[in-house]
């Protein structure tokens, strides 16, 4: 376990080191000189080498590169050119918005999903099941910023049941912040919950065709045992490995998700940087995104293995 | 080290297909089965609607995408003229849906392209070569997840939001799975007796992988196909939604929920049929993608696992 760890970690690191490399390279492949921008369009050629010696443009790649890990692994990110407000601070303030909406989003997703998985199997052939399949196909296919621009309409202006737009942090007010976030993680966990309806669907009905389930059955265990000790069991590994597989598109919906939703999260914060051509946020939302999909990456494999003890030993190897 | 984030469903691997018959042979009866299913049937004829009006959508449009009537802002649907009623700037919203939709398959279309043409020698290589396998697989098991809006993000803030940046970022995020796909079933057909003998006769890698197993990998590459359209429609919808893609007065059906949301209030309906339009199109290619799988492969045909 602790070596495969280890791997795990090594491999982690590399992916950020090649992360941070192509970031770098990405901001200074970008049109336009910074030196000339900060030092304003009528600067002499004097002041514009001096600002671009004070701002360390002027050492060879490599050494900027070295500084810029350096500053990066102190926690020092920048100052933002939009706002003047160290990009750290940014982030820490907007980055729980959005984990709070994420992680909403994969509850709703993981009940819906399971729940509407198992009975579709139970109840093969009937109406519940077309109506879990149908549920699926429509989640795979609808666009969540456009079930969250109807659901504004209906329950939020409609009917008033939700505040349309707005955050109120969680921790302070429990309540309130939950009324706030409920609406946006329920559209954002949608297409998850999809995916995970027809996982888990297939997953339950490939075991409890097994022969050990059958053996299981003939032994006089109770259905409700079966299900819950090898069904689900096996079904839990597959949600694990959705999980992991998805994360890339519910960070990009997140993004979609606080923009109609108004939420003060990372997606704007993004979304800001990009059109205000802000690049020290838009290199340190880059780096803490890669950061975070690394980490649960990491958390994914280790919550795996320990499921699934065939893969620590390379077992299952395919 | 394993394939930890392998996908659950055996697709890849799945040995049912009969691999050792020529793969000419077998394609014949596919589009009988595939339109023998009433799933395959509406599949089918949901695709063709939404290709039809992507590649007549010109023609059949009223008005120009960007023809405005400030006489007639916020008509509602039916009205004379405006079948499904017109935007903020009297634009008719048919017409910009038929140019969005049209909009959204170049997209798709693109991505797709892209996806193939750069996953597939990749995933033949990782399948058949086992040194490139390791390389590859790791990478793609990186990259497998990555959100492709960050990618879009880069793109944009270096070279400026696009239809051609959206379809490279939504291709490039989507060549991890087609490498995965062609990659699995590389590995599957390399133990076929075809194969095997092939590579008796001394045949170089080239010539074996280009006539003994490519032409048998096309019917997982076409259904994974199916799939990425749908992701790749939504993605466009998703970044020219946020400024990210297509670019006003480019028509686009992500733009025109944008714009619908502004005033969302006054004209609920401009909000409604764009969205509409997306589901149509994803749904067609879902339906037409899962009923494709079982049609080739009739195996997974009661499973229906994705």
């Amino acid at each position: 376990m602790i070596r495969f760890l280890l791997v795990r970690l090594a491999e982690a690191a590399t992916t950020l080191l090649i992360a941070a490399v192509l970031i770098f390279l990405g901001v200074r492949a970008l049109p336009g000189d910074p030196a000339l921008a900060m030092a304003g369009e009528e600067a002499s050629p004097e002041q514009v080498a001096a600002v671009r010696a004070e701002l360390g443009l002027d050492e060879p790649l490599i050494v900027q590169f070295g500084r810029f890990v350096q500053s990066v692994a102190t926690g020092d990110l920048g100052t933002s050119t939009r706002t003047g407000q160290p990009v750290t601070q940014m982030i820490a303030t907007t980055l729980p918005v959005t984990l709070w909406l994420s992680g909403l989003a994969i509850v709703v997703a993981v009940v819906i999903g399971l729940a509407l998985g198992v009975l579709a199997e139970r109840r093969r052939g009937r109406p519940a099941e077309l109506g879990a399949n149908l549920f699926a196909l429509i989640g795979l296919s609808v666009p969540n910023f456009w079930l969250g621009l109807l659901a504004i309409l209906v329950l939020a202006v409609g009917l008033g049941w939700f505040p349309a737009s707005g955050y109120v942090d969680i921790l302070e007010h429990p309540l309130a912040g939950l009324h706030h976030l409920a609406l946006p993680a329920v559209i954002l966990g949608t297409g998850l919950a999809a995916v995970i309806t027809r996982q888990t669907r297939a997953s339950m009905i490939e075991t409890m065709a097994t022969d050990y389930v059958r053996t299981a059955r003939a032994t006089g265990i109770g259905k409700a045992r079966i299900l819950l000790r090898y069904g689900l069991r096996n079904s839990l590994i597959v949600l694990v490995t959705i999980v992991g597989l998805q994360l890339g598109g519910l960070i990009s919906g997140a993004v979609v998700t606080e923009r109609i939703f108004a939420l003060p999260g990372l997606g704007r914060l993004t979304l800001d940087a990009v059109f205000s051509r802000d690049y020290p946020v838009i290199q340190a939302v880059v780096l803490v995104i890669t950061l975070g999909y690394v980490l649960i990456n990491i958390l994914v494999d280790v919550l795996y293995s320990v499921i699934n003890p065939q893969i620590r030993t390379g077992g299952a190897a395919s | 080290m394993t394939d930890v984030l392998q996908p659950p469903p055996a697709r890849e691997s799945d040995d049912g297909a009969g691999s050792s018959a020529p793969a000419l042979a077998r394609r014949r009866g596919i589009l009988r089965r595939l339109l023998s299913s009433p799933q395959g049937r509406v599949g089918t004829v949901l695709v063709a609607l939404v290709l039809l009006a992507a590649v007549l959508g010109p023609w059949l449009a009223p008005h120009g995408f960007a023809a405005t009537d400030f006489a007639h802002p916020f008509q509602r649907p039916r009205t004379i003229g405006y079948p499904l009623g017109t935007d903020d700037l009297g634009r008719d919203v048919l017409s910009r849906l038929l140019h969005g939709v049209r909009a959204s398959m170049i997209v798709g279309v693109l991505a797709v392209t892209l996806a193939v043409v750069i996953g597939t020698p990749l995933g033949l290589l990782a399948g058949y070569w086992r040194p490139a396998d390791l390389v590859v697989s790791r990478l793609t098991d990186v990259a497998l997840a990555f959100p492709f809006l960050v990618l879009a993000v880069g793109l944009t803030a270096i070279t400026g939001a696009s239809l051609t940046n959206a379809a490279l970022a939504l291709g490039i995020a989507n060549i991890p799975t087609m490498i995965r796909v062609v990659r699995g079933e590389t590995l599957r057909l390399r133990e076929a007796d075809f194969v095997k003998a092939a590579i008796a006769t001394d045949a170089g890698p080239v010539r074996i992988l280009g006539l003994h197993v490519l032409p048998n990998t096309i019917s997982a590459i076409i259904v994974q196909a199916t799939v990425i359209m749908p992701v790749a429609v939504i993605g466009e919808a998703m970044l020219s939604f946020l400024g990210l893609g297509i670019q006003p007065p480019a028509p686009s059906l992500g733009i025109m929920l944008s714009d619908a949301q502004q005033y969302i209030y006054r004209a609920p309906s401009a909000a409604v049929f764009p969205g509409l339009a997306i589901m149509l199109i994803c749904l067609a290619f879902n339906i037409f993608g899962d009923a494709l799988r079982d049609a080739f492969d009739p195996s997974t045909a009661k499973g229906s696992s994705r």
